[in-house]
């Protein structure tokens, strides 16, 4: 398959037309009820690094796998340089040059990196061939971009950056001009995330265009030629990236002034509630993903766990909430130390105390086959009636109550759960978590996929308990959000604890420098937690795990 | 010295003829599985190649007819089974449990409505069966000891179908591991997301699968019926297709060892019949039921992780959708 | 697509899926040349027509009751237990030793500790394929298959070389006496004269009432029914999976069990080969028809109790028709039922959705 060239392809018109890459004009998209994208209107120059921002479900991945080909558009065109095209499926936008780096990597894990990037781009019927000319290729691409990777090496055993670079290896292999990457650094390490940019960069200066979906200002500014913003399924505005700053963008994004302090009164910590002691925790694939972690919070503050997504956050809160076994350590619940025994340690961290907002709702808080009033006990099922029996009139009882709390649109108590909107779900999960007054709560992701309105509403309810005396600990990925909450901040990064901050006095760039693991070393830190990774622990780690994992314990 | 020779060529002998339709089966199956499509409908492929490969000799006198209908109907059983697991993406083991007791009935029902033998077909000879083929020397070398018997006993003196399968086996691992179709079969088991993001059609590919399946497990059928034996009867499949199905997870959906599992049930029910009664040094007698569920037993140690693990194609029974 | 309306989710898309099989099975029986209708008259008149005919029904409709509420209870918990056939069989056995060694004892004491051994037989039977998918991970609709396997071979062996008295021809235990055998309702109610149906007849209406409450009524069948949606949500809600997916298998085999106690307990009086003949795979078509609610298992398990008995008469009467054609009707079901489901909702949603926009959505 050979891409389409631009520099040897007849094009209709003038210099304007041909200086664009892509243009999408008037494109329209519903998922059922859900309008994903009214009518959008984007233009793309070749040679730029073109940045899409935009808040979850603001639309931007589902424009990007139209023009991909991976949906279809309800209405709308799709000119690829210049020239109207009806993109039916991925492969067509492939000939046409267009390539995609999916947030979640579409490689076969135990597939060689070079199987992988021949797959649906094959020669013949045959393979050697094909494999054959795509080794020589590789390594001309690995040469001009800095794309190194071994082409023998299996997915599965390659860090999440060495697999990032596959994809974009597959896509350049097939002729990619210009190369859709959707959020990219989520999952990237720092390093991995400058190396990146670094190639990102070099695709650029070779002419190629590189269209860049994120919800992160810092990149956009840092790497981007023009920057367009979309809002609720709609495009707002396209502008230069030099003519803008982050605050007129997150502007933009929102639709309004970014609240970016949350009012609340200081803090008042009283007594240690949960006791985290030299907390060691592996993934599913028994790699420790947590390492040595000890910290404390007390009744009544808000601590914020700031880090990069897959730094350990999960199994981090997984574990203090009992579902995860711990390779070591202890977690104290009220001077309490809950136990390891079974798989229903949930139960327990709950009878101790503790309430759980999991970071991932549809997954783990909620059973969306469940009536909302079914949902509204889940975890207390046990208190619900005497002996076996399940009360179901003090259940529902309970739901109303909690619905209207809660103000969940609709209060209706029989409605399956999959039927609230996201926001309505997570106040579903929040109230039945705060309302039966624990005395720790733990927070993953509060308003992740939550719309603006419910996020005030969320962040409210978090303070609130706060100010009753409660000791919550909060996970987010979004900076602004750990700082508006906590009244102290610990900063995760590779599963160790690597600095704590002062959410009045931080300053971001330091907490930014934390949070990617760049500055470990110069920090002063809370006693004892650093430096963490020069302890003797951390020989034991990496002996322990199964494999090589040597890139990938690292992200 | 001599007649143990005899005793083992024999044992040897039988044990390829019931492997067969073992090999067959647990290769279609893994076409299918290696596609991403759990196929506990293969004991009612199996049965339904059976039958219809033998109603069609019967009636036509042609066993090669015979074959072309036994695919023909597994063919219209992978079909159904399609339709329900890919097209409408509803529960691939649910719809296979479905296929086996459809083919069950219907064969039985079927076969009683158009032949009135109490759901026997008609006894089949000469063309309307495949008939042992002699390869050539084999009736010279057989007075050669030792390796001219081997010839003529173990080598020569089978059915095409045979020849066919043992054929089948390496062809199956060459097409899986060198050629772009294995490439594609492949990954749309184990992550068909990447196949449809690489633009090939998901549902197309496992089709594909399938239809091969259908090829490979109706010949399977039509071997029992007028291969093996001389007609169809009752439920002859008799759990094979289940047999298969384990011998794939043995094997771990890897062609050369699934050879060898099969040689190794086939030879266990080769040895059933032998041991029937006879009484061993230490042990005694061996209940012909043990030697039975030995395959079962076996495979259910093996699926508990005692020896080894059987990790199954990442997305077998996962119907495709895609997903906002 | 709109979600379809709860009547018709739950009444409505069921009842066509039947009616779908039903009406492909009449035109194969149409195209090998006989009339569907008169087969279906025939079938009727057989299974309802007189006494021991409707009793008939009933004995087989016993015995679908208890295979389809083991399926469905443990498809409420998300397991495919393919296995009611092995473990009934196997409870055969705990039946038949407790039998045996009361023998000549009266029924009313040995039948409820008949429950109880086969009971604890057929649960164990079925827990041990539980405690490998919830221990080793090994997947369950496989080893529940193999197990039916294994429960031939063994109790092939033990009927065959074990149970069998000297002196006795056939492969089957020595019989109960008839004061030791569940009572059959004949004995009581002349109209089921020389029908097999037994007290175990009223167990299985009392377990339908119990699988309800267990389900829909328990805190037990609240954690079933969250494993069975979400396992990780359930083992955020502090349920232990690994447990609930042991206990709920041991369950399902106990419901299985109870075929044995209306076969070799209260039907044959001792333990023959393959008593089960199926029963326990009509138990998946029934609760795939029934929506693994017990109303609906109940009603699937008297239609094929209707179809099985009025298959046999219809052996009789109409010789081109066999009585497999059932086993394609119940082959049917499952497909249409279970795995194509929701074929007809998208038509029916629409169908359904398009007065509604006319005359204002609720």
């Amino acid at each position: 398959m050979t891409g389409l060239n631009p520099t040897n392809e007849q094009r209709s018109s003038g210099t304007a037309a041909s200086a664009l890459a892509i243009e999408l004009v008037g494109i329209n998209k519903h998922f059922g009820p859900v309008h994903a994208n009214r009518d959008i209107h984007l233009a793309v120059r070749r040679g730029t690094v073109h940045g899409i921002v935009g808040e979850n479900g603001a639309g931007k991945s589902t424009l990007m796998s139209i023009l991909y080909g991976f949906y279809t558009a309800d209405s709308g065109e799709i000119r690829v340089n210049g020239v109207p095209q009806k993109i039916t499926d991925s492969r067509h936008a492939l000939a046409l040059g267009i390539g995609m780096v999916h947030q979640h990597f579409m490689l076969v894990d135990n597939f060689t990196v070079l199987e992988n990037v021949v797959l649906g781009a094959e020669d013949s019927a045959l393979l050697r061939p094909t494999l054959n000319r795509a080794r020589d290729h590789l390594k001309q691409l690995a040469r001009d971009y800095g794309l190194e990777v071994d082409p023998d090496a299996i997915i599965e055993n390659l860090s999440v950056g060495q697999q990032q670079r596959v994809e974009i290896l597959k896509a350049l292999y097939r002729g990619a001009e210009t190369l859709i990457l959707d959020e990219p650094t989520g999952v990237l390490t720092p390093a991995e995330a400058d190396h990146l940019f670094r190639i990102l960069g070099k695709l650029r200066e070779e002419g190629k265009t590189i269209i860049l979906i994120t919800h992160k200002l810092r990149e956009i500014m840092a790497i981007t030629d023009e920057v367009s913003v979309m809002r609720q399924g709609a495009m707002v505005k396209t502008l230069q990236t030099k003519d803008t700053s982050p605050g007129e963008l997150a502007e933009l994004m929102v639709g309004r002034r970014v609240l970016l302090r949350v009012e609340k009164g200081p803090a008042n910590p009283g007594k240690v509630l949960l006791d985290v002691k030299n907390l060691i925790v592996t993934d599913d694939f028994k790699v420790p993903r947590v390492k040595n972690i000890s910290f404390q919070v007390r009744a009544g503050e808000i601590v914020g766990i700031a880090g990069v997504a897959g730094n350990g956050q999960s199994e981090l809160l997984e574990s203090i909430a009992g579902m995860r076994d711990q390779l070591g350590g202890t977690i104290s619940v009220n001077d309490k130390v809950l136990s390891l025994e079974g798989d229903d340690g949930a139960a327990r961290a709950r009878a101790a105390g503790l309430a759980h907002v999991p970071e991932d709702r549809l997954r783990m808080g909620l059973v969306t086959n469940f009536m909302a009033w079914e949902n509204a006990i889940l975890g207390y099922q046990g208190s619900y009636g005497e002996g076996l029996g399940l009360d179901i009139g003090k259940a529902r009882s309970t739901a109303e109550d909690y619905l209207k709390k809660f103000d969940v649109r609709p209060a209706n108590l029989d409605l399956k759960s999959s039927n609230f909107s996201g926001g309505n779900q997570q106040k579903i999960v929040l109230a039945r978590e705060m309302e039966r007054d624990p005395d720790v709560l733990i927070v993953g992701q509060p308003t992740r996929g939550v719309d603006i309105g419910a996020i005030e509403f969320i962040h409210n309810q978090i303070i609130k308990m706060r100010d009753a005396g409660k000791a919550i600990l909060l996970v987010s990925v979004e900076l602004d959000e750990i700082r508006s909450l906590s009244d102290r901040i610990l900063v995760l990064f590779d599963g160790h604890l690597v600095g704590e901050a002062d959410p009045a006095t931080a300053d971001e760039t330091e907490l930014g420098l934390l949070m990617t693991g760049s500055h470990s070393d110069q920090v002063i830190t809370e006693p004892g937690t650093l430096p963490a990774h020069e302890t003797p622990m951390q020989q034991t780690l990496v002996e322990m795990s199964p494999k090589d994992n040597s890139g990938r314990d690292t992200n | 010295m001599e007649s143990y020779l005899v005793d083992i060529t024999l044992i040897l002998d039988s044990t390829v003829r019931l492997a067969v339709p073992l090999i067959l089966a647990c290769m279609a199956g893994l076409y299918s599985e290696r596609a991403g499509i759990v196929d506990i409908g293969l004991e009612g492929k199996l049965l339904a190649g059976a039958f219809a490969a033998a109603a069609m000799s019967a009636v036509t006198g042609s066993a090669w007819l015979g074959l072309l209908a036994g695919i023909a109907a597994a063919m219209m059983f992978s079909g159904i089974h399609g339709l329900a697991s890919i097209t409408l993406k509803g529960n691939q083991t649910i719809s296979g449990v479905a296929l086996n007791f459809l083919a069950a009935g219907l064969t039985t029902f079927l076969g009683q409505s158009w032949f009135k033998r109490g759901g026997y077909t008609p006894q089949l000879s000469g063309d309307q069966r495949f008939n042992p083929i002699t390869l050539p020397f084999a009736n010279e070398l057989r007075e050669v000891p030792i390796l001219g018997q081997i010839y003529y006993e173990l080598i020569s003196g089978h059915n095409i179908i045979t020849y066919f399968a043992f054929i089948v086996v390496p062809v199956t691992a060459w097409v899986l591991f060198r050629t772009r179709f294995g490439l594609r079969l492949r990954a749309v088991g184990e992550n068909p997301k990447a196949i449809d993001t690489a633009g090939i059609s998901v549902t197309r590919l496992r089709f594909q699968a399938l239809v091969i399946t259908a090829v490979l497990v109706g010949i399977g059928g039509a071997y029992l019926s007028i291969a093996q034996s001389a007609g169809f009867n009752n439920n002859m499949s008799a759990g094979r297709g289940y047999i298969a199905l384990a011998a794939l997870i043995f094997a771990k959906w890897r062609p050369g060892p699934a050879l060898l599992v099969c040689l190794m049930f086939g030879f266990l029910d080769a040895v059933q019949f032998r041991i029937q009664g006879q009484s061993f040094p230490i042990i005694g007698e061996v209940p012909v039921q043990a030697i039975q569920a030995l395959p079962y037993v076996l495979t259910v140690i093996l699926l508990a992780g005692f020896i080894g693990r059987a990790v199954a194609p990442k997305a077998a029974g996962i119907p495709y959708t895609k997903e906002r | 697509m709109t979600p379809l309306p709860r009547w018709a989710d739950v009444v409505l898309l069921p009842l066509l899926n039947v009616v779908l099989a039903f009406l492909v099975g009449g035109l194969i029986v149409l195209a090998v040349g006989q009339n569907p209708l008169q087969a279906v008259g025939i079938m009727l008149y057989g299974a309802f027509g007189y006494g021991s005919g409707f009793g008939y029904t009933l004995y087989y409709t016993t015995d679908f009751i208890f295979a389809g509420l083991a399926v469905s209870l443990a498809y409420h918990a998300g397991l495919f237990n393919i296995g009611p056939e092995g473990q009934a069989y196997v409870a055969g056995l705990g039946v038949i030793l407790i039998g045996l060694a009361l023998n000549g004892m009266h029924w009313a004491l040995v039948f409820p500790l008949m429950i109880v051994a086969g009971a604890l037989f057929g649960g164990a039977w079925a827990f041990v394929p539980g405690y490998l998918q919830a221990k080793r991970g090994s997947h369950i609709v496989i080893t529940t298959i193999l197990f039916n396997f294994i429960a031939t071979a063994m109790m092939g062996f033990l009927i065959s070389r074990v149970l069998k008295p000297e002196g006795v021809n056939s492969d089957e235990s020595a019989p109960l006496e008839a004061i030791t055998r569940v009572p059959q309702l004949r004995t009581f109610i002349e109209l089921f004269k020389n029908s097999p149906v037994n007290l175990t007849f009223f167990l299985a209406i009392a377990a339908l009432f119990f699988v309800y409450w267990l389900i829909w009524r328990t805190k037990f069948g609240y954690a079933v029914r969250a494993l069975g949606h979400n396992p990780v949500a359930a083992n955020y809600a502090g349920i232990s999976n690994q447990k609930l997916i042991m206990i709920v298998m041991a369950m399902s085999g106990m419901l299985a069990a109870m075929v044995a106690v209306n076969n070799v307990g209260g039907v044959q009086g001792r333990l023959i080969l393959n008593f089960v003949n199926g029963a326990g795979f009509v138990g998946i078509a029934v609760a795939f028809m029934g929506k693994g609610h017990p109303v609906g298992v109940g009603l699937s398990a008297l239609l094929f109790g209707i179809l099985y008995q009025g298959g046999q008469e219809l052996a009789f009467q109409m010789p081109g028709i066999t009585r497999e054609m059932i086993v394609t009707i119940q082959a049917l079901v499952i497909l249409f039922t279970g795995a194509m489901g929701d074929m007809l909702r998208a038509p029916l949603s629409r169908l359904l959705t398009r007065p509604d926009a006319t005359t204002g959505a609720k």
